[in-house]
């Protein structure tokens, strides 16, 4: 699936990435966590060649990404960031239909596949005529998450997908998110500095600090074998949402 | 490619402009000076050459000597009154002319071009005060107004800086003045009038010197030399057109001194039109018949409106063919958009009059200078407003858009212009109503438009008509305003419009 191998990255002076491997998971969501400045919203950018690695290489099931072939692997990726990203200046179907409408794709095939889009993300279709502006922020990420998943992309890469949304909203997305994810089956990594969500997401979850990969596992490896100080004390600073978390899948 | 699309206009326009050119090539082209008398003389060529049976038009107000002398040497005008004493002491200053009408035929046809007789009339300079003025601090010659330091001095701008102007005079007279302006020569009568000046130039046959009774000092050291009005014309008129060259040789020594005063009275006091001043003149002494149009002011406004449009609309759309790109490639290379940038700026520091003149000799005269500086001019708006609308796109939407796995030029038109559209349509607003007024210039150039009659009322301290050229002008820049306001709601993407709702 995606692969790194010793990708380096600096901005100026500043290293964000040190030499860093990584294998997603196919088929699993992977979560990489780390507070701000660890390198893990420049890790999933390097996932998608936004930004091109100092050393190292980026593959994508087995193809090292280069100028290219960068088009293509990308139409196979799809990416939302946390507050959507939408184009403003068009409506929402077409901020969803762009690419497919680009590469040519009819006006009958374009339209089926939104109401199997809308039906999948419980998005309204009345709504599809609005323009980012008159949508909440909830229906936003909504349709960004079309928008990435118009081409039924064979990865999908979430940096804070639901930072920017209020609590309520932002727990009712979570278990759609979770919903959709698990009926697609696909691969996802997605960038969160919120541990709860990462315990929630997480099949694989990869914990970052200053540009490193501290430790990737599941959450109770996390929890019960920390690799070190580090690990713990992040965890135990977020254990309050862990604990409403446990409690909420308790009852 | 950028370079190829913009050669590619430049081409485009140039034929464009070659072929309006074309068009009236057979014409003889006549040209005047920005003066009334140079109007009037060359109102006169005019119709004896339409009279001799030839196509004619006469480019009125076309400009001052160098500009009119070298439009001539390109071959923009076939022919146009000028002055024994200019041509030798201006033009022609420091080159080796042999005394006398004779040697200075010579040296004209040295450069290519031929001079006729004499008209009959001498237009020398002159200084001269007001008589009450002049009476009371006892001023009779030139060499008087050394002891009188305290005067201001009020000269026609290129008197101020003409061989036998201002600095010549200052020397062979040794005057102490330090306050000298340069204003236009219509405007220092005035100017005179109202005690502001002391002092000014005067050409010997304007029509002022006896309706305001100004009292012209004596040259006493005889500095001035003789200005006998003569044609300038191109050689190749004489196979073009026998007819016209047998036909202007009756305006020689047809006209005293006396006449021309008598013609600028008419044209500048009693405010008749130097067409009909013209014709008047050609039916009373030479018995030619001529056609006197009266255009309706309508009519006229009709006229100077289309060829302001042109001008304005012509430039404005290649200004935009070659900006939106300029302002594109400055967004995406940082140095080069700098260099852009800053020549564009560099570009909009020329003064305006300075621009319209350095265009003439790559592009001729009329429309096309005009228009290829109000081209320069809208440049640095647009260009920098497409460049700012575009750097101004968040870098998280332009990366939306690369994610996607759009190419570069598909995110441009898809993406990022559409994003920046309000910004380059501000751009483009700012140009058009820049050069709805600077296009009023283009009448000193001989473009037309709604300077022309700015530019006659100036001449003819004629307010009203002064106001013929401004208040359209004014009219079109707000007109421009609102239609681009109105357009804004069609070009800039609704999305763009509306206020969020969180």
């Amino acid at each position: 699936m995606l692969k790194l191998t010793q990708v380096t990255r600096s901005f100026g002076a500043t290293v964000a990435v040190h030499p860093t491997d990584l294998s997603v998971r196919p088929g699993a969501t992977t979560v990489l966590i780390g507070p701000s400045g660890c390198g893990k919203s420049t890790l999933l950018r390097l996932m998608i060649y936004l930004i091109q690695p100092d050393s190292g290489s980026v593959r994508f099931e087995g193809t090292e990404f280069n100028a290219d072939d960068v088009l293509e692997l990308r139409h196979r990726m799809g990416y939302v960031i946390q507050d959507g990203g939408l184009f403003p200046h068009l409506c929402a179907a077409d901020n969803v239909a762009l690419l497919a409408r680009h590469l040519g794709w009819d006006e009958t095939r374009v339209s089926s596949r939104l109401q199997e889009l809308a039906d999948l993300t419980r998005f309204p279709v009345d709504g599809f005529s609005r323009f980012p502006a008159q949508l909440s922020g909830g229906q936003r990420q909504r349709v960004s998450l079309m928008r990435a998943l118009m081409l039924d992309p064979d990865v999908l890469l979430l940096d804070e997908p639901l930072g920017a949304l209020d609590p309520i909203v932002r727990s009712e997305l979570q278990v759609e998110l979770r919903e959709i994810f698990r009926t697609l089956n696909k691969t996802v990594v997605m960038v969160t500095h919120d541990m709860g969500e990462a315990g929630f997401f997480g099949d694989v979850i990869v914990l970052m600090r200053d540009g490193r990969i501290v430790q990737q596992g599941t959450l109770s490896q996390l929890l019960n074998e920390p690799a070190d100080d580090f690990v713990e004390r992040f965890i135990n600073a977020q254990r309050t949402a862990l604990h409403v978390l446990d409690e909420g899948s308790a009852s | 490619m950028k370079a190829a699309l913009r050669r590619s206009v430049c081409v485009a326009l140039l034929l464009s402009v070659s072929a309006a050119l074309a068009a009236d090539d057979r014409a003889i082209q006549v040209g005047s000076k920005a003066f009334t008398e140079s109007v009037i003389l060359g109102e006169l060529v005019n119709r004896m050459a339409i009279n001799a049976g030839a196509t004619a038009n006469h480019q009125r107000e076309f400009g001052g000597t160098r500009v009119l002398w070298n439009a001539l040497l390109r071959g923009d005008l076939d022919v146009y009154p000028e002055y024994t004493g200019t041509i030798e002491l201006e033009i022609l200053a420091g080159k080796n002319i042999a005394p006398g009408e004779a040697g200075l035929r010579a040296a004209v046809e040295a450069e290519g071009l031929r001079m006729g007789r004499p008209l009959g009339f001498n237009n020398t300079y002159a200084i001269g005060m007001r008589e009450d003025v002049a009476q009371r601090l006892g001023i009779r010659t030139i060499s008087d107004l050394r002891d009188h330091t305290d005067l201001v001095l009020g000269f026609s701008n290129e008197f101020m800086d003409r061989g036998d102007g201002w600095p010549s005079l200052r020397d062979v007279y040794k005057l102490p003045h330090t306050d000298v302006r340069g204003l236009q020569h219509d405007l220092a009568y005035r100017a005179l009038q109202s005690d502001d000046i002391h002092a000014m130039d005067l050409y010997s046959t304007d029509a002022e010197i006896e309706y305001y009774g100004l009292r012209v000092l004596l040259d006493d050291v005889e500095h001035f030399p003789t200005y006998n009005a003569v044609l300038i014309y191109r050689p190749d008129l004489a196979v073009r057109a026998p007819a016209v060259i047998k036909a202007l040789t009756r305006l020689e020594g047809a006209i005293d001194g006396a006449t021309m005063s008598g013609l600028n009275k008419r044209a500048k006091i009693d405010r008749v039109s130097e067409d009909q001043v013209a014709a008047d003149f050609l039916e009373t002494t030479l018995r030619v018949s001529s056609e006197v149009v009266e255009v309706t002011i309508l009519g006229r406004l009709l006229q100077r409106t289309r060829e302001h449009l042109t001008l304005v609309l012509f430039s404005l759309a290649v200004a935009i063919l070659i900006a939106v790109p300029l302002g594109i490639l400055s967004a995406r290379h940082q140095r080069l958009g700098q260099l852009i940038l800053g020549a564009a700026g560099i570009i909009q520091t020329i003064p305006a009059l300075a621009l319209l003149v350095f265009m003439i000799p790559f592009v001729g005269i009329g429309e096309p200078p005009a228009i290829c500086a109000l081209l320069l001019y809208s440049l640095l708006p647009i260009v920098r407003n497409t460049y700012t609308g575009l750097t101004d796109i968040p870098l998280h939407m332009r990366e939306s858009a690369e994610a996607l796995g759009l190419k570069r030029g598909v995110r441009l038109r898809l993406v990022e212009l559409p994003l920046a559209s309000r910004s380059i349509l501000a751009g483009i607003k700012t140009s058009a109503v820049i050069n709805v007024g600077f296009a009023t210039l283009g009448a000193f150039i001989g473009a037309g438009g709604y300077g022309q009659p700015i530019l006659t009322g100036l001449r003819l301290d004629d307010m009203g008509l002064i106001l013929q050229g401004a208040v359209p002008a004014a009219v079109l820049a707000l007109l421009v305003q609102g239609l681009f306001e109105l357009s804004e709601r069609v070009l800039v993407p609704r999305g763009l419009r509306l206020d969020p709702i969180d």
